[in-house]
């Protein structure tokens, strides 16, 4: 194959320089600030940090209520990832069948994604709210047992579908279009060996969307880790008793409310670290059994 | 192995008519092809067939039974598709055992019969790779033995050989024909090419706009093409068509140019009224200029090795010869030609019909 060449020009630093300013400002800055907190101690009355090696994260290792928090965000991670996809992949099937109305269902399902966490969040408090809620209609039937800031599994169950919803749109957008990929005429080789719907899904369908399957896998299990913070922000505020305190929740609230900038700087080292390892776990074990056509 | 009936069909889709009442039977065992330009609705009647489209109106009949409210599988029709539809993640072996597998055959059955069917196409060294490991050619016969293996009363094919280079596509002509002579399995094989329509045709259903032109035997429909539109689509380089007005008097086609061309028989033509001439160029011979029925001037001439092929212009009608004289003159000189009238074929210049009456006496027909 040929590669193209091109001499160099000042146009191109140029035009790559509103980018790189974005990312060096908004990432590689913070990320190295964040590497540096975490490795010193402010001292009491500002004036210069003191280095202290791995204190900070002795510190944060050695704090059951940390522990707690990366329980929650595991159980938080899967339980959105399966959820959303579950979900997404359902409706995909559906939308992908073409039946009645699948064009408004289409935009529809499409919709939440442009809506921002918090204000999902904002949107879920109403359904939760166990006094004027969807879900007050329980406590019609049986006064007091919806509620979310009382139980710590009701409000996890909370944001995992707050949190799932918001997902389940961009899953379905990847999911739909690479259902809609599948060339035409190999579902109906299929319908000419004598496959029904469901066969044909099984067999044909599903195993051709791995790739796609493993991609959004990814993507979701990572969002979940770093994007959740809008959610648990407005809808339970980490509570009750520290029960959706999630990673990254917590980062903010030891960082921001506590003034324990360094704490907060070693739990994003660290959440940067998991993220990276989950990463390339699934790369390592999942895609291995991914084919690609 | 089955006779299909198809009576009156017609498709739409929305407001557009892709095909208007349809008749054609497909006798048991027959290797039928569909030939015609995109566009004609050839594919769209093998989808019929086979149940991927929903008929609007009429019947389709398969071995005595109307399929017209059966789903694809109730239907006993095997497909080979333009793309081979192979399934990309299976192997050779499952692609061609899908359908056993499916009909709940066990596996050491199946097994068996996809190694048997694999080794009839000449695939049994290539079981266990994907198709994605495949030539174009290895492709098709996978496709042909998931085809085969289920062993359908009725074999379709949709254009099968369009994505395979010329010497390919005439070798797995010959396959498919042989695999017809094993299995005689009914055949509806559609195509744009007329080479394969030609060569592999029991007999040939010639297509346009949706309805049908013709049906015979590839030499019927070569010998005696009913319209215009079949004359000129089959046959290659394709027949010339000379415009001109049917003289009673002199039982003659006057040309719009003057010249006149006498014809041997009577056409059944009315006096004055407007026919076009047809003779393919392999019926014309070339003479000096002024001693022949009609003088040319040369365009091109394009070698074809065993012979030329003439490009010629009559006034402003285009027309070509194949000669097989090897000298030829400068372009722009004028020629003179001789049609071999028995060759000739006359139709309607309204209807585009072939005149018939006692056309017979214009051509020899070959003996029946």
């Amino acid at each position: 194959m040929r590669r193209a060449h091109f001499k160099f020009s000042w146009i191109v630093p140029l035009l790559l320089a509103p980018q790189l300013l974005v990312i060096f400002t908004f990432f590689y800055w913070p990320s190295a600030q964040a590497l540096y907190w975490a490795f010193t101690l402010e001292q009491p009355w500002g004036g210069g940090n003191t280095w202290v090696g791995l204190q900070n994260f002795r510190k944060v290792l050695s704090d059951p209520y940390y522990w707690g928090s990366v329980r929650v965000s595991v159980i938080y991670a899967l339980a959105t990832t399966v959820l959303a996809m579950g979900m997404a992949l359902t409706l995909a099937l559906f939308v992908d069948r073409q039946l009645a109305g699948y064009r408004a269902w289409r935009v529809g399902i499409i919709w939440p994604y442009a809506v921002a966490a918090p204000a999902v969040g904002l949107a879920f408090n109403f359904v939760f709210n166990p006094g004027a809620g969807i879900f007050s209609v329980i406590n019609t039937l049986s006064p007091g047992w919806w509620d979310l800031s009382k139980y710590p599994w009701q409000a996890v169950t909370a944001i995992v579908i707050a949190g799932a919803w918001k997902q389940v749109a961009y899953s379905f957008i990847f999911f739909l279009a690479a259902l809609q990929s599948i060339p035409r005429s190999l579902t109906e080789a299929a319908a000419m060996d004598g496959a029904r719907p469901l066969r044909r899904m099984i067999d044909l369908q599903l195993p051709l969307l791995t790739p796609t399957f493993f991609f959004l896998l990814v993507i979701n299990i990572t969002d979940s880790f770093t994007d959740s913070f809008g959610i648990v922000d407005t809808l339970t505020g980490g509570g009750p008793f520290r029960a959706t305190d999630l990673m990254v929740y917590k980062i903010y609230s030891d960082g921001f409310r506590g003034f324990d900038y360094s704490g907060a700087a070693a739990q994003s080292i660290i959440l940067m670290c998991l993220v990276m390892a989950l990463t390339f776990i699934q790369f390592r074990y999942v895609e291995r059994r991914v084919h690609y056509t | 192995m089955a006779e299909i009936a198809i009576r009156n069909v017609t498709k739409t889709y929305g407001k557009t008519t892709i095909m208007q009442g349809v008749n054609l039977t497909i006798h048991n065992g027959e290797f039928v092809v569909i030939l015609g330009p995109s566009g004609c609705g050839k594919s769209t009647l093998l989808r019929l067939i086979a149940g991927l489209e929903e008929i609007t109106a009429g019947e389709i009949a398969i071995a005595g039974q109307v399929v017209n409210d059966l789903e694809p599988r109730e239907r006993g029709c095997a497909m080979v598709f333009q793309n081979y539809a192979l399934y990309p993640h299976m192997t050779v072996a499952e692609n061609v055992g899908y359908a056993l597998k499916v009909a709940g055959v066990p596996k050491a059955e199946r097994m068996a019969r996809v190694a048997e069917t694999a080794k009839s196409v000449g695939l049994a060294d290539f079981l266990d790779r994907k198709p994605g490991q495949l030539s174009g050619g290895q492709r098709q016969r996978v496709a042909m033995a998931r085809a085969i293996i289920r062993e359908p009363k009725v074999f379709l094919f949709d254009e099968p050989l369009s994505n395979l280079d010329a010497k390919l596509r005439v070798q797995m002509r010959h396959e498919i024909r042989r695999i017809h002579n094993q299995i005689k399995a009914t055949s509806v094989f559609v195509t744009h090419d007329q080479h394969e329509g030609m060569t592999l045709a029991d007999r040939l259903v010639v297509m346009n706009k949706g309805t049908i032109e013709q049906v015979g035997t590839p030499a019927e429909i070569y010998d005696r093409p009913a319209s215009l539109y079949v004359a000129g689509f089959i046959g290659s380089p394709a027949m010339n068509f000379l415009p001109g007005q049917y003289s009673a008097a002199r039982r003659a086609v006057v040309l719009e140019g003057g010249a006149v061309i006498g014809l041997p028989g009577d056409p059944g033509a009315s006096d004055g009224q407007f026919v076009q001439l047809g003779i393919r160029p392999e019926h014309v011979a070339l003479r000096a200029p002024g001693h022949g029925m009609i003088d040319a001037r040369l365009e091109i001439v394009e070698d074809l090795g065993a012979s030329r092929l003439w490009n010629l212009r009559i006034e402003d009608i285009p027309f070509s010869l194949i000669t097989e004289a090897r000298a030829h003159p400068p372009v722009g000189a004028t020629t003179g030609l001789v049609l071999d009238l028995r060759h000739a074929h006359l139709f309607d210049g309204a209807t585009g019909k072939r005149m018939e009456t006692t056309l017979g006496a214009l051509r020899a027909v070959p003996a029946q």
